[in-house]
């Protein structure tokens, strides 16, 4: 039988606690940065100007396609060669912290797309007719009527992706970043507590994880009463 | 601008020769194939077992399922994947343990991942099962139990043949994902597509286009499953369900 | 052939059933009714065991229904049931549907229940729709079929419930042909109904239900010509108008 040994933990906490503060960190931006873009592609998508829409179908298309492991590969070597050829900008250790953080930014805007896109079409048609019939301009129905209606039925929708964007941060353990996972990794390594630090950091993924989405679901519930 | 393109540099051979790079990129599609087809169909015998153990009345059995979705489902894919890789040969019987580890390590790689997919995919498709079970009309349930049916036979010939076909869209997008997941295992060492990528770039120094070879590789793997899977919907589809033709 | 005593169902706090009982004889015809949410739905579910109840007994041809040691789908085998949905299984074809409790509870071989069941289809007019599937029929078809299924089960007794409610007027009739055939047959039957047209041709007797007991039960004519309480008075005026 295996003998755990779970005394490299409490020493690592500190170090433990600023991998959590990254993975905090490019979970936050990506998640404001991926609302956003991803707003601003939905209503591309669903615009009638034939360039934009096509631009935005295939930006969505082409990101749900390919895995995230692909895209961080992508920005972790080409972003900085790409600076170094084109603009001449030296290769440092804070461009892989941006690169990771746009890189997550512009993979999840698609899929917060295609979740706002279709929480846009779940709003009958008949409230933009209200609108207009109001002589409201097509920009104000949706930024005064169908936009805050869809996004209070999609919050649930939303803050789930988050979850699953907050787990995905791990995946900067190919860029070397020393976010939560990269760093539990690091200590188990260094102390040669591999299998205690692994399960350990599940453990954390899962107790944070499990309570968010019960929050959702309370939130949820709470919506519907 | 300094960089030199070179799309031929497909052809040609690697340093240990005997194949071209075009063949290391074959190499990686192949083990990305192998993995999530061999995953994919353990994850719909458990996804399927699970959703319904999910839908039974039996409280202890629904519990179980319900853990093992929560458990899968909120941990982190490469955690899951480091765990069953660097883990579990660490907890399992000492002798087990040994010979497992001296396996082959791409083999040992192979296993883990496929594992580790499947366990996490399996959640996913229990989900989806789940609600397409509770999608049903109540009815249909009580009608079978009413002909005498047995509750395993009411979901063997009433239920799930329903079921499966209500999830077959969600379902494909599990089969897709299961595709994209699978670069994770690169970071054990197995050489798939995407591991593939770095390690052209690194030979090679054509950066730009083995990313953009593998990058076209998985946009081709993702049409064909669509294509596929809509075949299969077409095949499946019941004459008058869904408001289909009378 | 069912007795049912004194059977009580509370759900949670709600009590559903108070203290039914009742006696069916071997080939009468009960119709049940009473507005909704008195229960009448719910009793008949007791009969097959679709619904448990806390107290009471149901026997059916002598089997304790209630009985935690009965097998319930030997039982559901030979008590046929129809329902207001029809609930054809949608992924089979007419036939199949006809066939599958045939072959896979009572253990008929393919060809013997084919037989079976055409010659079923053609009893309820529908022989020439066997390969189509139910969603290409009308309701009122699929609940010819959803009896013809029943039937093909040979059971002892009939449950129905609210046959044609979800049926568009002209085809209830259709459905009442089938089912008035059926009680001319001899078929015991138990039906949830509002059609009194059908209870006055050839029910035997009439059970007024209302907030989960039975208020009545009295002969067809004595129902219908003097009702003992108020409340089914009531009901009969408001359903009889039309």
């Amino acid at each position: 039988m295996y003998e755990f040994d779970w005394s490299s933990i409490p020493g690592a906490l500190p170090f433990l606690w600023s991998g959590m503060m990254l993975t905090l960190k490019i979970t936050v931006v990506a998640v404001s940065v991926g609302i956003i873009w991803g707003t601003l592609l939905a209503l591309m998508r669903m615009s009638g100007i034939k360039p934009l829409s096509l631009f935005a179908a295939s930006y969505v298309n082409l990101f749900r396609s390919i895995p995230l492991v692909l895209v961080l590969l992508w920005f972790f070597l080409l972003v900085p060669s790409l600076l170094s050829n084109f603009f001449n900008i030296p290769r440092s250790s804070d461009t892989r912290l941006v690169s990771a953080m746009v890189a997550f930014a512009l993979f999840e805007a698609a899929f917060y797309a295609e979740i706002i896109r279709s929480g846009i079409r779940s709003i009958p048609k008949s409230q933009v007719a209200a609108s207009l019939a109001l002589g409201m301009t097509y920009a104000q129905a949706m930024r005064l009527v169908i936009l805050p209606q869809a996004f209070r039925n999609m919050v649930p929708l939303l803050l789930t992706q988050g979850i699953i964007l907050f787990q995905d941060t791990s995946l900067v353990y190919v860029s070397a970043l020393a976010d939560f996972f990269g760093t539990a990794y690091k200590v188990g390594d260094r102390d040669g507590r591999l299998v205690e630090l692994l399960l350990f950091s599940g453990a954390v993924y899962f107790i944070i994880c499990f309570s968010a989405s019960l929050l959702v679901k309370h939130f949820q519930k709470k919506r519907v009463s | 601008m300094n960089y030199h393109w070179n799309w031929a540099i497909f052809l040609s051979d690697v340093p240990s020769g005997g194949e071209t790079y075009f063949g290391w990129m074959m190499d990686g599609l192949e083990a990305t194939v192998a993995l999530s087809l061999s995953a994919w169909i353990m994850a719909l015998v458990v996804g399927l077992l699970m959703g319904v153990l999910r839908t039974v009345p039996n409280r202890w059995l629904s519990g179980i399922a319900a853990i093992y979705v929560e458990v899968f489902r909120n941990v982190p894919l490469l955690v899951q994947l480091f765990i069953w890789y660097f883990v579990l040969p660490e907890l399992l019987p000492l002798s087990i343990g040994n010979a497992y580890k001296a396996l082959n390590p791409m083999l040992q790689q192979f296993m883990a991942a496929m594992i580790c997919l499947a366990l996490f995919t399996g959640a996913r498709v229990c989900e989806q099962v789940r609600s397409g079970i509770n999608s049903l009309p109540r009815g249909q349930k009580a009608a079978g139990l009413a002909l005498g049916f047995t509750l395993p036979q009411t979901y063997r010939y009433v239920l799930l043949p329903m079921a499966i076909r209500i999830i077959l869209p969600p379902l494909t997008s599990e089969f897709l994902n299961i595709f994209k997941n699978s670069a994770v295992a690169s970071t054990i060492g197995l050489m798939e597509l995407a591991a593939q990528s770095r390690q052209l770039s690194d030979y090679t120094a054509q950066t730009y286009e083995s990313f953009i070879a593998v990058t076209l590789a998985y946009v081709m793997i993702n049409a064909i499953v669509i294509i596929l899977m809509h075949r299969i919907e077409a095949r499946a589809h019941v004459p008058g369900a869904f408001g289909g033709e009378k | 052939m069912i007795s049912i005593r004194n059977v009580s169902k509370h759900y949670g706090q709600f009590q559903v059933l108070t203290d039914c009982s009742t006696e069916i004889k071997k080939g009468e015809v009960i119709v049940i009714c009473g507005p909704s949410g008195s229960g009448k739905s719910t009793l008949i579910k007791c009969v097959n065991g679709l619904e448990p109840f806390q107290q009471g007994e149901i026997i059916v041809k002598d089997i304790s229904v209630g009985d935690p040691k009965t097998n319930l789908s030997k039982l559901r085998a030979h008590v046929g049931m129809v329902f207001q949905n029809f609930e054809l299984f949608p992924h089979m074809s007419i036939i199949d549907n006809l066939c599958i409790a045939q072959t896979q509870v009572l253990g008929r071989s393919r060809e013997e229940a084919v037989t079976r069941g055409l010659k079923l289809l053609e009893r309820v007019g529908l022989s020439i729709q066997a390969d189509k599937f139910p969603g290409q029929l009308s309701g009122g078809q699929q609940q010819r079929v959803a009896i013809a299924r029943a039937l093909a089960m040979d059971p002892i007794c009939m449950l129905f419930d609210e046959p044609t409610s979800a049926l568009d007027p002209e085809m209830v009739n259709e459905v009442l042909d089938v089912m008035i055939g059926l009680a001319q047959e001899g078929m015991t039957m138990m039906v949830v109904t509002h059609e009194m047209g059908f209870a006055r041709k050839v029910a035997n007797r009439v059970i007024f239900m209302d907030q989960g007991r039975i208020i009545e039960d009295a002969p067809k004519e004595d129902f219908f010509s003097t009702p003992r309480s108020e409340r089914a008075q009531q009901f009969l005026s408001k359903i009889l108008q039309h």
